[in-house]
């Protein structure tokens, strides 16, 4: 098993595509309608973009997505970034998400990772976990945990790839 | 033959190289690490004497992951050490190796997963495998993985494979094999004059079986085991419906003292929601569900299907001491949420508006009536029972009704309220004997302090009233975070009024202290925290699998990162 596994891994990167390597995985989900979603489609017209991976259960996570949400309308004239927030709760509380988002009136585009297969592909081991990616699909940083201020120092760097001083 | 690998790989490289191709340029790599370590001292007054730790003063749970992309190839490897595993863990989790390696092509058309694979269909009452690190869960599938999505809006998936048992490698019978196939079908985009449609229709179907060879001297036991579920997604403005329904057939197991009886499960969910305002009810019934790939076996291991528990999922240490499992021989169960955010400007929503959310469920036993009139309810090698799809017992195993109040009061102090009414039944869902129900009242304050633009100080003070299992508790914390990087915390958790509660066979309890002090530093993806004191026993759940862990004293010490 293990030799074959080795070979089809050699075999893997002979049969390779051309394609630019864009540093967000392909990997299918759900929108908060139900809906497949690739993650490869996450895009922003070149802009900014912060992924950010949050549950029903982290308290944490709500705080920082509250924090952005109460920036998000300013954050967007002057930068244009664009939030996602992936929620990984399975299909115990997958149905309350969508409540929760519309009662506590976040703007973000919602990602539902029901069995944490993008979690898995981004290398996510605790959440929060926010990603600010640039608007060639590379990670410009990332960081894990949430206190207050962060959102502070996340946007001077999104400022930053934007061209923004 | 290792020789062979590596001319096969300098070719492939010099290959591209020819064409002026370098591989970097397409390729990348990333991975995460974890280790999560703890020391132990005894700690008599905690009843951890040296024979508790029996030598084992170290516990170390670790695993590095590292996945290669290529273009549209993915091969990935994971190793995990569990030496030996941190308390509270199963003993059989103690070894260490390479549990995960996959390769995988990905089209728009196909997708092949050949090796280790996690994947669900629908909600994942019949099949479900996924990993869950802080409890040390993983019934990963070791076989093949095919999704085609021949036309759009359609998406067929087809997996086989045996399942991960802790370190035991599978063998001819050992235990048993699964096999599945699910279709999902978006109606608005796989039919063009539904396109636009205010409607919006899901539906999907799936049929999972497993085989596992009858070796049994008494019974003729079913050696292949199917299930198959249905389920409907519509959503119309602001209303969004859910239903899916499962049928097992009948599946005698150690689970269910080896009844013939079927089984099924239904999940069910209505919501409403607009901006501010959001209102979701579920239901739940299951019966004789639990569905593994060793009927011999029992706990949480080779489960097929997830039966997910509907509750609300508490965050803090005192509402979140008493968790609910699933108890998938059989329970109805509803939630009702509402979630609704108080204006600013008015009179309840102050200058930034106020958050409330509020919470109620129950889950009771299925009533269950005998088969014929001369068989005793759940006598093996007979139907079992017989249970009406409508009626519910009085058995109340579960209440929760709780309240939270999300407050911003000014530009630098923030708070949360929460009160809960709960009722748990400890005898069914920890499996103890001679122990009342919990009837517990919980009230929790978690308020944050905002000094500056990146230090905060955060206080929770939380309280517990009960004059069941080990009676009250309360529970206080203190954190002073540097934001992003840096955190020191010291909390307390006080077992008190607990002097005159007998517990069972076991002695009267003292009350007793559990500190704690803790501080991290994390910086991008690193995170490094110690903790240093006393965990006081308890059941961590995550995603509704729950695990036991015995009180502990000591250092523990957790790394993350990832590239």
């Amino acid at each position: 098993m293990k030799k074959i596994v080795v070979f089809l891994f050699l075999a893997a990167i002979g049969m390779s595509g051309f394609a630019q390597q864009s540093d967000i995985p392909s990997v299918t989900i759900k929108t908060i309608k139900g809906q497949n979603f690739n993650t490869s489609d996450i895009s922003n017209d070149g802009k900014p973009i912060i992924l950010s991976f949050w549950a029903l259960w982290c308290k944490p996570c709500q705080k920082e997505l509250d924090a952005f949400n109460e920036h998000y309308e300013t954050w967007q004239q002057e930068t244009g970034v664009k939030i996602y927030a992936v929620s990984i709760d399975d299909s115990r509380s997958t149905s309350r998400v969508l409540p929760l988002v519309n009662g506590k009136g976040w703007e973000f585009e919602i990602l539902m990772d029901v069995n944490g297969d993008f979690k898995r592909a981004m290398n996510v081991n605790m959440i929060p976990h926010t990603f600010l990616i640039d608007g060639n699909g590379k990670i410009v940083s990332q960081h894990t945990s949430y206190f207050d201020g962060a959102e502070l120092e996340l946007y001077e760097k999104v400022k930053k790839i934007a061209g923004i001083k | 033959m290792k020789q062979l690998y590596f001319l096969v790989f300098v070719l492939v490289l010099s290959s591209f190289n020819v064409f002026g191709q370098g591989i970097s340029d397409q390729s990348r790599i990333n991975g995460s690490f974890q280790i999560d370590g703890q020391f132990y001292r005894p700690d008599d007054a905690i009843g951890i004497t040296d024979s508790v730790i029996a030598g084992r003063k170290v516990g170390l749970n670790g695993f590095g992951n590292i996945t290669y992309t290529l273009g549209s190839f993915t091969a990935g490897l994971r190793y995990e050490a569990y030496l030996s595993p941190i308390s509270g863990f199963d003993p059989a989790q103690e070894g260490n190796g390479f549990p995960f390696m996959y390769v995988a092509y990905n089209s728009e058309l196909i997708s092949v997963t050949a090796g280790n694979f996690y994947e669900q269909f629908g909600n994942g009452l019949i099949l479900r495998s996924y990993e869950e690190w802080t409890l040390g869960y993983d019934n990963a599938l070791s076989g093949i993985k095919v999704v085609y999505r021949p036309y759009k809006g359609i998406s067929l998936k087809g997996i086989y494979g045996s399942q991960r048992y802790y370190w035991e490698k599978f063998e001819r019978n050992s235990r048993g094999i699964v096999r599945g196939l699910d279709a999902e079908i978006d109606l608005n985009e796989t039919v063009n004059s539904l396109s636009g449609s205010n409607l919006r229709v899901i539906v999907g179907a799936s049929a999972v079986s497993k085989y596992q060879r009858d070796g049994d001297p008494l019974y003729h036991l079913p050696e292949n085991v199917g299930a198959f579920a249905g389920r409907i997604n519509l959503g119309a403005g602001k209303f969004n419906f859910m239903t899916e329904y499962a049928h097992k057939i009948n599946d005698p197991s150690a689970m269910n003292n080896f009844i013939y009886k079927n089984g099924h499960a239904m999940l069910s969910s209505l919501s409403y929601s607009q901006k501010g305002l959001g209102v979701v009810l579920q239901l739940k019934r299951v019966d004789n569900m639990s569905f593994k790939s060793d009927r011999g076996v029992s706990g949480n291991v080779l489960d097929i299907g997830f039966v997910p528990p509907i509750n609300r999922t508490h965050s803090y240490s005192l509402t979140a001491r008493y968790p609910y499992a699933t108890q998938p021989n059989g329970e109805m169960g509803f939630q009702l949420q509402v979630n609704y955010k108080i204006p600013k400007g008015s009179l309840l929503g102050g200058k930034y508006g106020t958050g409330i959310a509020v919470n109620f469920s129950q889950v009771n036993d299925i009533e269950r009536n005998p088969a014929n009139d001369t068989t005793p309810v759940y006598k093996s090698g007979t139907m079992g029972y017989k249970s009406d799809f409508i009626k519910v017992s009085d058995h109340v195993f579960f209440r929760d009704f709780n309240i939270e109040l999300d407050k911003k009061l000014s530009n630098s102090w923030k708070a949360v309220f929460q009160y809960m009414n709960q009722y748990f039944d400890i005898e069914t869902l920890q499996g103890k004997t001679n122990y009342e129900p919990i009837k517990a009242h919980i009230a929790l304050a978690d308020v944050t302090w905002r000094m500056s633009s990146m230090r905060s100080l955060r206080m929770e003070l939380q309280g517990m009233w009960t004059q069941q299992d080990k009676g009250n508790w309360t529970a206080a914390m203190v954190e002073f975070a540097i934001s992003p990087r840096w955190f020191f915390a010291i909390a307390d958790q006080y077992n008190f009024g607990n002097e005159k509660i007998s517990l069972g066979n076991e002695k009267i309890i003292k009350p007793n202290h559990y500190y704690t002090g803790s501080f991290g530093y994390t910086r991008e993806a690193t995170r490094l925290a110690f903790t240093f004191g006393r965990q006081a026993e308890g059941v961590i759940c995550v995603g509704g699998v729950c695990r036991q862990v015995p009180a502990s004293s000591g250092l523990s010490i957790s790394l993350t990162t990832n590239f």
